[in-house]
């Protein structure tokens, strides 16, 4: 298996499904990822196209939260954890030294696969990002923050009575829906959202769906998911990754409709993984 | 032969036994193993619980129950006009000669033996017989009548007797209960079943020594601590500011009131614990957010068990710091900057103890910060938080519910703590906020008051068992609280 899959490389690295016309939000050129000794992502080249959804799919293991964990550097918490390669934002360098990696994180938010808010008030969970970057001028543009974000994230009217009581008392949805706020808070361009919805249920889901399809206005969404379905009905592009390669990428209908590589097709056809 | 000897011998038995278990029902199959009902072992087991357990039983009822009879035959077979025949107290006197005597007279050879004959027959002197006796390390307050030798025959016997009986009987019963269990093997016996329930009654029966015990031991202390408030009001002793239970002139019934206060001593307390507390909450604090949120892996694995060495030392080697090296080394420093600090002071006693009870802080104020579930960690990190924004906004706060009950707990540990006061906080009863005057704990006074020639039922001695009530009574709401809140925290994270 690694046998086939590293002949294949030479194929498909150079693919990044390069947007047409305009600039990509992000770059990666040739990332590799180690964690110790062990390589957890072969030389993969993707651009993350502006004001769309990058759909991350792959069996698991496959690298897909390693990939997307580079793109914020949140790899940079795991101490055995290296990155090589080159990863741009709006043709900016984020691992370059002089970059301040909590901009860079304000900048990309970043949604986790099980709802992690705050054992704060619902409050409290929008306002810490805002508050730790010095965004907040006074207690009513506070305010405001808090309620645009949760207007944005599709909560206010379920919580905006409540919003002083704790986050951790929210359904699971809710508690996702306010992650989502809490991100957005930070003003970010670039949300990733790793698995967000595989500890919700199906309503939960397509409200969350629902959300990141309105959220495509204004910002770049990159998702990884384990659902084909969602991957399908969410994403304009789509990425294929196996066992640390990056497989095959292109526009989610072209990937699903008329996928080029033998594996991705296995995938798709539910044959493994 | 003695109770040990049967035990003895009743374990070899069990071992021979749990073969034969195994080599019998490897027969009853043809040694087809994977016919039986159960592994071989539990057949072993099944034999040698069959051998055992009814010969022990019997041999722990008749130990128990020897003594109470044996006394009984021998009080009963004195005659009319021995000391203490009308009397209770005389009687246990005399039961007590008697059975100093039985003690020596096994140890006796044959000749010296005939001379104590000869004395209780009235051809020796008396005397002579007290001093072979003495020899043979019977102390004897008086010369020995010759009803209490004659008694004490009579007891040596029944102990012989005792002990061959108790001998015979368990042999019979060990080989009664071998020959029924030996009968019972056959493939289909449900031996894993039956040691089973022997091995969680014998759990049980642990268990229910344990928890007994300690009700034994409350309720002893709440007797004695009754019949100290029948001499003492309750309200003086609760409320009372002046300790000074010396002056209790011996002739009053029940002693001045007023005398037993434990104000001072409660104070005492909490003044050196609250120091105590200052000095280890912070250190502990700080270092178990260094150990868990900084430090490495290396740097952690080593010096988290040599802080966890701390709690190993023995608090009176902690006291003997306070007392020779610490306690000095205050008052010197004092003195230098024109501070009277007393050698034995609050502050000696607290820093002392506040280093003892670190390891308690940090230790489980590490468990409870690592604890906190990385996801909230990460959360904050991807929002853009640098490390200490997470730990001071996010890890601290998520953990602080647990790290009062850390708090709490080494709180009654310090409370509780008795060698480090003794030595290091002095004696006097003091109500004084100045830190550098001494005081003193319950504690110290528990132990100052059972320490002495007093008086076993006079109310200086019973209040130890009212102080110790009390500061059983604080600590284990102190103890139940933190746990709670502990556990309350833990159920949050999962
Ligand atoms: N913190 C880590 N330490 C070591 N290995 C890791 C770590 N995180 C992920 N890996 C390894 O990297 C590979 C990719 O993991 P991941 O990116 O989580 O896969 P996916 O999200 O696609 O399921 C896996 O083989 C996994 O074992
Ligand atoms: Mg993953």
């Amino acid at each position: 298996m690694e046998q086939i899959a590293t002949s294949a490389t030479a194929e498909t690295a150079p693919m990044s499904g390069v947007a047409n016309g305009e600039a990509p939000k992000v770059t990666a050129r040739d990332v590799c990822v180690f964690y110790g000794a062990k390589q957890a992502l072969f030389d993969v080249n993707l651009d993350v196209p502006r004001n769309s959804v990058t759909a991350l799919i792959g069996p698991s293991g496959c690298g897909k939260s390693t990939f997307l964990r580079c793109l914020n550097r949140m790899n940079d918490t795991i101490p055995i954890c290296r990155v090589t390669g080159k990863i741009e934002l709006d043709e900016q360098d984020i691992y370059d030294r002089d970059l301040d990696v909590v901009e860079l994180r304000a900048r990309v938010g970043m949604v986790f696969q099980k709802p992690n808010p705050f054992p704060k008030s619902i409050f409290d969970n929008i306002a810490y990002g805002p508050r730790i970057h010095g965004l907040v001028r006074d207690k009513t543009h506070l305010e405001e923050i808090v309620e645009t974000s949760l207007e944005k994230a599709g909560l206010w009217k379920e919580v905006k009575d409540r919003v002083h009581e704790p986050g951790t008392g929210l359904s699971g949805g809710q508690q996702q829906r306010l992650c989502i706020a809490r991100a957005i808070a930070t003003t970010p361009d670039v949300i990733l959202m790793d698995e967000p919805c595989s500890a919700l249920d199906p309503i939960a889901t397509a409200k969350v769906e629902e959300l990141i399809h309105e959220l495509r206005q204004n910002y770049t969404i990159v998702i990884v998911t384990h659902s084909m379905q969602q991957a399908r009905r969410v994403s304009q592009k789509t990425a294929f990754f196996h066992i640390g390669y990056l497989v095959e990428v292109g526009d989610t209908e072209q990937i699903f409709e008329n996928p080029q590589d033998k594996r991705t097709q296995d995938y798709i056809m539910g044959r493994f993984g | 032969m003695s109770t040990s000897m049967i035990l003895l011998g009743l374990l070899i038995a069990a071992a021979l036994a749990y073969i034969v278990g195994i080599v019998r029902c490897r027969a009853s199959t043809g040694g087809d193993v994977a016919k039986l009902h159960s592994r071989t072992g539990y057949y072993g087991s099944y034999l040698a619980i069959w051998t055992v357990l009814p010969a022990l039983f019997l041999t722990i009822i008749w130990a128990a129950a020897e003594q109470p009879v044996i006394r009984h035959l021998v009080e009963t077979s004195l005659p009319a006009h021995a000391a203490g025949v009308e009397n209770d107290a005389l009687m246990s006197l005399t039961l007590g000669r008697i059975n100093s005597v039985a003690e020596g007279l096994p140890k006796l050879s044959q000749s010296e033996f005939k001379t104590i004959e000869n004395a209780r027959l009235g051809f020796t002197p008396m005397l002579e017989a007290q001093r072979l006796l003495q020899e043979k390390g019977v102390i004897l307050g008086a010369e020995p009548e010759p009803y209490i030798i004659s008694a004490a025959y009579d007891e040596v016997i029944y102990r012989h007797t005792s002990s061959w009986l108790i001998t015979g009987l368990a042999a019979l019963a060990a080989l009664a209960g071998f020959v029924y269990g030996f009968t019972q093997i056959r493939p289909r016996l449900r031996a894993r079943n039956t040691v089973e329930r022997v091995v969680l009654a014998a759990l049980i029966g642990a268990s229910t020594v344990a928890i007994l015990t300690t009700v034994g031991i409350v309720f002893s202390v709440l007797f004695e601590t009754i019949h100290f408030f029948q001499s003492v009001p309750t309200f003086d002793f609760f409320f009372g500011t002046v300790w000074d239970p010396r002056f209790t002139s011996a002739g009053r019934e029940g002693g001045a009131s007023g005398q037993f206060g434990l104000l001072p001593l409660l104070w005492g307390t909490l003044f050196i614990s609250f120091v105590a507390l200052a000095v280890a909450v912070p250190i502990g604090l700080y270092s178990a957010i260094y150990m868990s949120e900084y430090a490495g892996p290396k740097f952690r694995g080593f010096a988290k068990p040599l802080l966890e060495i701390l709690a190993g030392i023995p608090t009176i080697v902690y006291g003997l710091f306070a007392l020779i090296t610490f306690g000095p080394f205050l008052r010197d420093t004092g003195a230098m900057v024109g501070l009277d600090i007393a050698a034995s002071s609050v502050l000696t006693a607290g820093i002392v103890m506040g280093i003892m009870i670190i390891p308690f802080v940090s230790s489980l104020s590490d468990d409870i910060i690592s604890a906190v579930p990385q996801s909230l960690r990460e959360g904050s990190y991807g929002l853009g938080a640098t490390k200490s924004e997470t730990i001071r906004k996010v890890v601290l706060p998520a953990a602080l519910p647990g790290i009062v009950g850390a708090v709490l707990l080494a709180a009654s540990r310090a409370i509780g703590e008795t060698m480090i006061v003794v030595l290091a906080a002095g004696i006097a009863a003091n109500l004084t906020l100045n830190p550098f005057e001494s005081v003193t704990t319950i504690t110290v006074k528990i132990v100052s008051q059972l320490t002495g020639d007093l008086e076993f039922n006079s109310p200086q001695t019973l209040v130890a068992f009212a102080l110790g009530l009390t500061l059983f009574v604080i600590t284990l709401a102190l103890n139940v609280y933190a746990l709670y809140i502990v556990r309350k925290y833990r159920e949050q994270y999962e």
